[in-house]
């Protein structure tokens, strides 16, 4: 029982991260039925800005924020150089693009700063734990729910009290009509990117810190967490994608504490067998978008 | 004159589901636009609106030329479209559908034109907070007029608006036409309903096949018992 709540909690803290990853992918396919497979990329990037603010001696907190505003600048340059030209083809060929953002980016880091793993300095706390009582909790883990629940509210509070949250979800729901209604669609859609791009970066923080290091194809596994996540929730729902995450990271964790060691290193393999299955029986997710339309 | 619209074409593909058109619309007027399905009305509306880009022909808005502008920048410039089918934002709540529609107007003018609407429209206000997917015909057919009036639109174009709508509805609707147009405001209006729209409409025109057939005041064209023969013709009773 203490061991199953003990790896509840890993669970979140690693399903948070999926989750604001996931609501990341969720809000660009919301607004532009975009599967945006170039959404890792953001940290990449990221993890590369991190090792030249390392380079110069700046410490955690200062390099945090970075990553966001970082983040958020490599969301609206791919939508600006890349995205924008390709609105309005067909939605497999902006598939293909953030495809193409992927291998890009990857073949530019390696020609500007190699292919090598460049590494820096974990916070020192990152292993601290906190024992409560019978449970010993990761710093970590809790530093990162923590952080999600008010990324959340925020975000909550942008799409429900805003304006621009308002256009947003209109753009969402049928584009058409809210241009029609006088929603800017460049406006809309920087600003999801931008949202997209802030998402990714709170979750970058805490990926980049886990992982302690970045490549230039660091960006392909948190990229396939968070749209199988989004996938996972449905992806029309951004409620979904965030339960998607918040799942997806409880059964990694669980598997690989109860499966025997032997096998514990195949989890990767197993949590995607499981997602296939739910696909089969649940193809439209766990979420499914509900229309009340009548007709 | 309001609006100009100048030999406009457009097409689907390689197909032209509007040849040629050409009509004005002048400040305070209600007209009427009809024709038999597949007329291209819709087509015309949403050239008007942004929509859709013509293939040749323009549209002046205030003498302004404003073809080809992107349906936001329509709604800047003054015309508001109560589109096919309501398309009202059913996962939003009422009053969130009411916002959207006054997107453009500052923050702080929108909230007194949300008491207007409360006023214009009261089976809204009581239900302020519902999903507007579960209004009824009617209640959703009034979000949506009401939707296209929070922008303050110079010029209002509905498609359709009592489409689908009860006979006692349809009443509702033909009488907001009225008050709107009451109020000095400039209206187009497509309607299968033709005896009904001619009956209150300043002028109208008739479409058919993409073509614009005939034009007249409502008196003249409700008068011309051949029309309703086009229509008949054209597959609609
Ligand atoms: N998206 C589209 N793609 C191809 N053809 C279209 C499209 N929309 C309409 N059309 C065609 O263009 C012509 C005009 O259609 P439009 O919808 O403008 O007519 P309408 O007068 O509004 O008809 P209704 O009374 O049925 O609403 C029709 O022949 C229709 O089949
Ligand atoms: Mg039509």
């Amino acid at each position: 029982m203490t061991s199953l709540l003990q790896n509840l909690i890993d669970g979140l803290g690693q399903g948070s991260i999926y989750a604001l990853l996931a609501l990341g992918v969720a809000v660009i396919f919301g607004v532009m039925h975009l599967l945006n497979f170039a959404h890792g990329e953001l940290i990449t990037v990221s993890g590369y800005a991190a090792v030249a603010a390392f380079g110069s001696n700046l410490s955690w907190w200062l390099v945090a924020p970075l990553i966001i505003v970082v983040s958020i600048v490599t969301s609206l340059v791919i939508e600006r150089v890349a995205f924008s030209r390709v609105r309005g083809a067909s939605e497999f060929t902006q598939l293909l693009t953030s495809f193409g953002i992927h291998i890009i980016v990857s073949a530019v880091l390696i020609m500007s700063v190699g292919a090598s793993v460049k590494t820096f300095a974990e916070p020192p706390w990152i292993f601290d734990r906190i024992d409560v009582g019978p449970l010993s909790l990761e710093k970590f883990d809790l530093l990162v729910i923590a952080v999600t629940a008010v990324t959340l509210a925020a975000t909550t509070w942008l799409l429900q009290r805003t304006t621009f949250g308002l256009s947003l979800r209109a753009a969402a729901a049928d584009f058409d009509t809210a241009r029609l209604m006088g929603v800017d669609s460049d406006r809309v859609i920087r600003g999801a990117f931008a949202l997209s791009g802030a998402l990714a970066g709170v979750a970058g923080i805490f990926w980049l810190m886990r992982a302690g290091n970045t490549d230039p194809s660091a960006g392909i596994d948190p990229m396939l967490k968070g749209v199988l996540a989004a996938l996972i929730g449905g992806l029309g729902s951004l409620r979904g994608a965030v339960l998607g995450g918040l799942a997806l990271g409880v059964a990694e964790v669980l598997l690989r504490s109860q499966l025997p060691s032997s096998v514990a290193v195949l989890t990767d393999a197993v949590v995607f067998g499981l997602i296939a299955f739910l696909f089969i029986f649940r193809p439209q997710g766990l979420i499914t978008v509900q229309h009340a339309e009548r007709v | 004159m309001l609006l100009e619209v100048d030999n406009l074409t457009t097409q689907y593909g390689s197909i032209a589901a509007l040849r040629s058109v050409s009509l004005t619309v002048a400040e305070g007027e209600l007209i009427g636009l009809i024709g038999p399905n597949g007329a291209g009305k819709t087509t015309l509306l949403n050239t008007v609106a942004g929509l859709l880009e013509p293939a040749t022909g323009s549209v002046r808005f205030k003498g302004e030329d404003v073809t080809g502008r992107a349906p936001d920048a329509m709604l800047r410039a003054g015309v508001a479209l109560v589109p096919e089918h309501r398309r009202i934002f059913v996962d939003l709540t009422v009053v969130e559908n009411l916002r959207i529609g006054g997107v453009t107007v500052p923050a702080k003018e929108r909230e007194p034109l949300l008491d207007e609407m409360a006023e214009l429209f009261p089976v809204l206000r009581d239900k302020w907070t519902t999903q507007a997917g579960f209004l009824s015909g009617g209640e959703a057919q009034q979000l949506a007029i009401a939707r296209a009036l929070m922008s303050r639109p110079q010029l209002l174009m509905m498609d359709e608006p009592s489409l689908g709508l009860a006979p006692i509805l349809v009443d509702v609707v033909f009488d907001l036409i009225v008050k709107l147009r009451d109020q000095g405001r400039t209206l187009v209006v497509v309607e299968q309903n033709a005896a009904r729209m001619l009956e209150v409409a300043d002028r109208a025109y008739v479409l058919r096949s993409g073509e614009l057939v005939v034009e007249g005041t409502g008196a003249e064209l409700g008068a011309r018992d051949d029309l309703f023969k086009t229509f008949v013709a054209g597959g609609d009773a």
